[in-house]
């Protein structure tokens, strides 16, 4: 009896067999790259490797935690995306700097992430899609006004919807797929379009920043982020098209014309994503915006491409794929 | 039974400073392992030392003694004062000096020394804030003498500066709504008595100022 209900309500064990096929792919990566680190580290005791082996510990970290939500039902899911959303949020308010008399008003962007992800709970697709950009928008500065304090007044309102554009509403996007159901020649539905956006979203910065080290030469925005080279843009973008076309028959009900200009847009996205979040910072003057993730920096630094791929790939799905349906 | 409530607080508090707070802890292992010892940090919201207290591992959640304001935590409501006589086990002092009552000054004075050195001898961690008082969020005040007669009884015992930041954003004083808010922890290293009062307070001071400098956050 138990068991039966773990198995049913706990555990969705009925998730599509690719996505498994998926997430195992993943793991078996992650264990070659784990193999790879270590066995650099022991060969060569002289270099340190230890960045290279904190990141690859996180991503063991970050992968088991996605795996998890996604496996877990699909309330466990919304409240994995929401607390990201939260961790997201509080790491913003805290970098950048906010006014004392306005800490009612961050409450209410707080509390916007709870009713953001509720409007998603209820699939209310309308309010999920304008109650942000919307209702947020005009409320926020509304309650700023009723306090009073007129200095720095565009500053804050500013930053403020901003950082909650990026980190709420962007990532949002990401548990909206979900409630997709499967279209096509799919069987894999919202789960498989959400692992399809995450894996190329991270495999493309991985690609990026493999590709920029070992062949980088000419530095594409060196005002903002000297690290980011042409040959690793490139690099990035030809991996991640590349696995886009591979895994779209699979996890996605994408023709090969979409899913190579999904590729392109994907890996586009998520370099302009990267460099705002380093724009922010170097704004702020700080190198890394947390010490959460050891190799990684914060949670903005891990994000920052989704916050440019999620909206950018639902969007792109829903116009070509659930147009006129209600979603 | 008082352990198992101290361990039983300490593992909620823990919880909820991860979840709704955060923590970016800057040289963890500068941090004592056990007694005694003496922290002290900059003080600016009642969360300083539920979070100074959730640094620690359960396993010496009994040893943690913050000290603090007899009247305040103790005089003003009963149930505040059972939950920091039987949970967090403070160490009362008195803030307010009476005017033109010497006598009893120095007497509540040396019953608190005398308190604070049986709990060191105990191999217990003394929390401290020598400003007396929260201030402005992030801004040094004046620190009072308290520490100093303390450090003099006992040259051996390492005290620990820590800057707490980010606190006073998140619960300053007179407010009463938390914000959630990353806050930065900074330890320094150990500062010992060195013979001469007003020298040390400087010296400790200016160890809090200068961690407050290696800012992980921007203020």
């Amino acid at each position: 009896m138990v068991v039966n209900w773990l198995a049913v309500n706990l555990l969705q064990i009925n998730r599509p067999v690719s996505v498994l096929w998926t997430l195992a792919g993943v793991y078996g990566l992650l264990l070659i790259a784990t193999a790879i680190v270590f066995g650099l580290a022991r060969c060569h005791p002289e270099t340190d490797y230890r960045e290279l082996q904190d990141r690859t510990r996180s991503w063991w970290i970050m992968v088991t935690l996605f795996s998890l939500a996604l496996f877990l039902n699909y309330t466990v899911s919304l409240l994995f995306f929401g607390f990201l959303s939260f961790l997201a949020l509080k790491e913003y308010l805290s970098l950048i700097p906010t006014r004392s008399a306005d800490r009612r008003v961050l409450l209410w962007a707080y509390l916007a992430i709870l009713l953001q992800y509720l409007w998603i709970y209820i699939g209310w697709y309308g309010m999920f899609l304008i109650f942000i950009p919307i209702y947020m928008f005009l409320f926020l500065p509304m309650r700023m006004v009723l306090i009073g304090e007129t200095e720095g007044f565009l500053n804050a309102i500013g930053t403020l919807h901003w950082g909650l554009m990026l980190t709420v509403y962007a990532i949002s996007h990401l548990s909206y797929l979900l409630l997709l159901s499967p279209v096509g020649g799919s069987v894999a539905g919202g789960t498989g379009l959400l692992v399809f956006l995450v894996l190329l979203t991270e495999v493309n910065d991985i690609a990026q920043y493999v590709f920029g080290k070992v062949l980088g030469r000419h530095k594409v925005i060196p005002k903002v982020s000297p690290g980011k080279t042409v040959e690793g843009l490139l690099g990035g973008l030809v991996v991640t098209t590349g696995l886009a076309i591979a895994l779209a028959p699979w996890l996605t009900p994408l023709s090969l014309l979409h899913a190579t200009c999904l590729g392109l847009l994907l890996g586009l996205a998520g370099f302009i994503g990267d460099v705002t979040i380093s724009a922010l910072k170097r704004d702020l003057g700080i190198k890394d915006s947390g010490t959460l993730l050891p190799g990684h920096g914060g949670i903005l630094d891990r994000i920052d491409s989704l916050t440019y791929t999620a909206p950018l790939f639902f969007h792109f799905t829903v116009y070509f794929y659930y147009r006129g349906q209600w979603l | 039974m008082n352990r198992v409530l101290k361990v039983g607080f300490l593992l909620i508090t823990r919880l909820m400073v991860l979840l709704l707070i955060g923590l970016c802890i800057h040289h963890k292992d500068r941090l004592p392992t056990t007694g005694p010892a003496i922290i002290v940090a900059n003080h600016n919201s009642h969360l300083d030392t539920l979070v100074l207290m959730s640094l620690f591992p359960l396993s010496i959640a009994h040893h943690l003694r913050p000290v603090a304001n007899e009247h305040y935590f103790l005089q003003q409501n009963r149930w505040l004062a059972w939950v920091s006589r039987q949970v967090l086990d403070i160490i009362p002092v008195a803030c307010e000096t009476r005017e033109g009552d010497r006598q009893e000054d120095s007497f509540t004075h040396r019953t608190f020394l005398q308190t604070c050195a049986e709990a060191l001898a105990h191999n217990q961690i003394l929390i401290l804030y020598p400003e007396g008082t929260r201030g402005q969020p992030e801004q040094l005040s004046q620190f009072r003498s308290g520490i100093a007669h303390l450090a003099r009884r006992h040259p051996d015992v390492p005290i620990i500066p820590i800057f707490l930041q980010g606190l006073g954003k998140a619960l300053p004083k007179g407010e009463s709504l938390l914000v959630p808010f990353l806050c930065g922890i900074h330890i320094g290293e150990p500062v010992y008595w060195q013979g001469q009062k007003q020298a040390f307070l400087n010296q400790l001071s200016d160890r809090i100022r200068a961690l407050s400098t290696e800012q992980l956050l921007p203020a």
